[in-house]
């Protein structure tokens, strides 16, 4: 599959802590501080007590560091990386519900599907489900291929992100744990039991 | 030992050094109030009038001895009645923490009585807040709490505890050692390349200009940023909240920059090719209009918070990091410069600004805000700490009280909060006990708080209250005259008879029209040991002189005409 580059576009990866409100402060501050977003996703890591955050930014490395710069301020984000020239691995998911009560559209529908990563998830009497992964700009290729169809409902996930190779953008220190095994540990010294 | 919340409270306070903590009690933090009797010999409550009294203390206390300030409220009214001392705390990055009560944890989001989501409400004015919702988590959050608002960027932190933790049992550890915030790690010290960069920089300027900001005495960088202006002969223009960092009668000191700074520091900044930024941050009342701002000049920009480098102004060299750490490593590879006639232009420009001072003017028959702020400097021996309001007197006491120690002008600069000074003035006395304090202030600002005049009389607070009097809201009133058409829509002021309401509150008093009364009501005021008021009834329609119109360039400044001109 052709990895097209992306024009204008940076990503911002951010790892926060899984814990209430988190989201909030987040939100808090793009409103805030008026930055512009274009996508933003959020998921469950490796590791229960971290989330990843996907943020795509419609404008220029600076404007992603300005972005980053913020988020690092805030004391649940624990790293973000902005992800601008290095190598990466790319992901947006698309579900789209198109028409298909014909001969003519069931047919290009599966033509086109063949040439993507694409699959067909549901077909029903009037319209099929399909589900197309891949970079933000072959998903949208994919769409501009697919609307003369008629698109008739349709939802993405949004960009995730991961760089290649053996730069890791993680971290094994989530704070509750610790902070618990410290609080033992002065118990200990104390001779006292939590 | 087992502890109720609200012990564990109290004891964390110890902990992080507290003596003093300015609240008012309500519902949900009773359980917390209760606490206090055991502890009164070691932490003191100052039962304020109105919370953001409370807030502005805590802050005044922070900004006067550089230590966290504490304040205390119930839950909603009462917290947010904290909220413009917050935000204010926010802006001029000041240590804070806000202890409020909450609601019992089963009763949030039930709309219960006096509830209020208040680390919703204070999200975006807080450098970071917590809702506590297990007791065993109580005394890690006080001690991170503390923490946070205390390094790094200092800045206000609230802690939002419920009634039911407030009265949970649990064994108290106060926790030892390094605290883990993986997510939070302020930045200290420069890479070499970052000083080598800055060096070269500082070597090819022929007109250098330090703009010294309040960042250099959160971070104790006074001597560091002397030594750099006086090896390299470097005039240090300085921002409002900036004043101290280097004393005003030093040679390299050219005066407040900005819409109300001197002319000469604002040319001087239009007219240099290198700016050295420390610890300030480009606000709009510093810059005017950020396309024509020192287009002539690189810029070297070193603050503690990566996300204020490039924000406003684009910096060649940015550096983010401890300004004390950054300079000590510069210094050592610094070369002795002189910048004879860079200096001599702006003593220039210098003279031709004393020529226009009011000061220097025939001005039989009134009482200038001027004349009373530079006696007030004269009669104290300019060595009391002022804490200010909002507005023209504000600017003027900048002008004319020069001041030679840092911190003391505190002055609420980014939010421009009105009602600060004084309750802010009660909170540095408590900080500061040993300092002469007075609180300037003008007649619309005191009327906002004045309330706090009962706590003053109550705790029999040492401070000196100087009402600027012109019965008008007097900086709104200049933007009228200069930009409405003189049309004085809700400027004019009816006031009260501040000496009787002083008398009121039984807080002795006078009451100032002629200049030459000044100096024995400032002795007069000296001479009480406890809190005094003195109203200065001023020139109604005066005006601050120079301005830079806002949004204008920095160097098209409206000046005050010469006398003959």
């Amino acid at each position: 599959m052709a990895q097209q580059p992306t024009v204008n576009k940076v990503t911002v990866v951010a790892l926060v802590e899984n814990e209430p409100g988190v989201l909030n402060r987040i939100a808090s501050l793009f409103r805030r501080r008026a930055f512009n977003i274009d996508s933003l996703t959020v998921g469950r890591t490796h590791k229960p007590d971290i989330s990843r955050m996907t943020i795509r930014v419609d404008a220029g490395p600076e404007y992603a560091r300005k972005i980053a710069n913020n988020l690092q301020k805030l004391v649940n984000v624990i790293d973000v990386r902005v992800i601008d020239n290095e190598p990466h691995i790319e992901r947006d998911l698309a579900l789209i519900k198109v028409r298909s009560d014909d001969a003519y559209s069931r047919n290009t529908l599966t033509e086109i599907c063949d040439r993507y990563p694409a699959r067909i998830v549901d077909v029903g009497p009037h319209v099929a489900i399909i589900e197309m992964v891949g970079t933000e700009t072959f998903v949208e290729k994919f769409i501009d291929e697919v609307r003369p169809i008629g698109i008739i409902e349709m939802i993405r996930t949004g960009i995730v992100s991961m760089g290649r190779g053996t730069r890791i953008h993680d971290t094994s220190v989530t704070r509750r744990d610790l902070a618990r095994a410290a609080l033992q540990a002065s118990a200990m010294r104390n001779g006292r039991i939590v | 030992m087992r502890l109720t919340g609200s012990e564990i409270i109290m004891e964390c306070l110890l902990r992080e050094g507290v003596h003093v903590m300015f609240g008012y009690p309500g519902g949900a933090i009773l359980p917390t109030y209760d606490a206090m009797a055991k502890y009164e010999d070691r932490l003191h409550h100052v039962l304020v009038r109105h919370e953001q009294g409370a807030s502005h203390m805590a802050d005044g206390y922070a900004r006067a001895t550089g230590e966290v300030g504490v304040c205390i409220a119930t839950s909603g009214p009462g917290a947010t009645n904290l909220v413009t001392g917050l935000a204010t705390a926010m802006m001029d990055s000041s240590p804070i923490v806000a202890i409020t009560g909450q609601v019992p944890i089963p009763a949030i989001g039930s709309d219960a009585f006096q509830e209020t989501d208040v680390t919703g409400v204070t999200l975006p004015i807080t450098k970071h807040n917590y809702l506590v919702t297990d007791v065993d988590e109580l005394a890690y959050t006080m001690k991170e709490a503390f923490h946070i608002a205390r390094t790094g960027r200092p800045g206000p932190v609230l802690v939002d505890v419920p009634k039911d933790i407030q009265n949970a049992v649990t064994e108290f550890i106060y926790p030892e050692g390094h605290l883990i915030l993986p997510g939070y790690d302020p930045p200290a010290a420069a890479n070499s390349h970052e000083i080598d960069a800055a060096l070269r920089l500082i070597d090819q300027a022929e007109r250098p200009i330090i703009l010294a900001g309040h960042g250099i005495m959160m971070s104790g960088a006074m001597q560091e940023v002397r030594e750099l202006a006086e090896r390299a002969q470097i005039p240090v223009a300085l921002t409002l909240l900036g004043k101290g960092a280097l004393p005003e009668d030093h040679p390299l000191v050219i005066g407040m920059m900005g819409m109300h700074g001197e002319a000469s520091s604002n040319l001087a900044i239009q007219e240099a090719d290198l700016l050295i930024a420390l610890g300030m941050r480009f606000d709009d009342r510093v810059t005017g209009n950020l396309k024509t701002y020192a287009v002539n000049a690189r810029k070297i920009h070193i603050d503690i918070d990566r996300s204020e480098l490039n924000k406003n102004v684009r910096a060649d060299v940015g550096i983010a990091g401890d300004l004390k750490t950054v300079l000590k490593q510069l210094l050592p590879k610094l070369e002795r410069k002189s910048h004879h006639d860079w200096i001599h232009q702006i003593r220039d420009w210098l003279e031709d600004s004393s020529e226009r001072d009011i000061l220097n003017y025939d001005t039989p028959g009134v009482l200038l805000t001027a004349q009373v702020i530079n006696d007030i400097w004269r009669h104290t021996g300019g060595d009391a700490i002022t804490v200010t309001d909002v507005g023209q007197h504000q600017m003027l006491e900048a002008q004319y009280y020069p001041h030679q120690r840092p911190s003391t002008l505190l002055t609420s600069g980014g939010l421009g909060t009105m009602g600060f000074g004084f309750p802010a003035a009660i909170g540095a006395k408590f900080g500061v006990p040993d300092e002469e304090i007075w609180a300037i202030v003008g007649d619309g600002g005191f009327q906002m708080t004045l309330c706090e005049l009962a706590t003053a009389r109550q705790e029999n607070v040492n401070v000196n209250i100087a009402i600027i009097n012109n019965h008008f809201l007097g900086m709104v009133r200049q933007w009228q005259e200069l930009f409405f058409e003189k049309r004085y829509q809700a400027t004019p002021m009816v006031n009260p008879d501040f000496c009787k309401l002083a008398d009121a509150y039984d807080i002795p008093n006078r009451r100032v029209t002629q200049r030459d009364e000044i100096e024995d009501a400032v002795a007069f005021a000296r001479s009480i040991n406890g809190p005094t008021l003195i109203e200065f009834v001023v020139e109604k329609e005066e005006m601050v002189y120079p301005m830079v119109p806002a949004g204008a360039d920095l160097h098209d400044m409206k000046r005050r005409p010469k006398p003959g001109e």
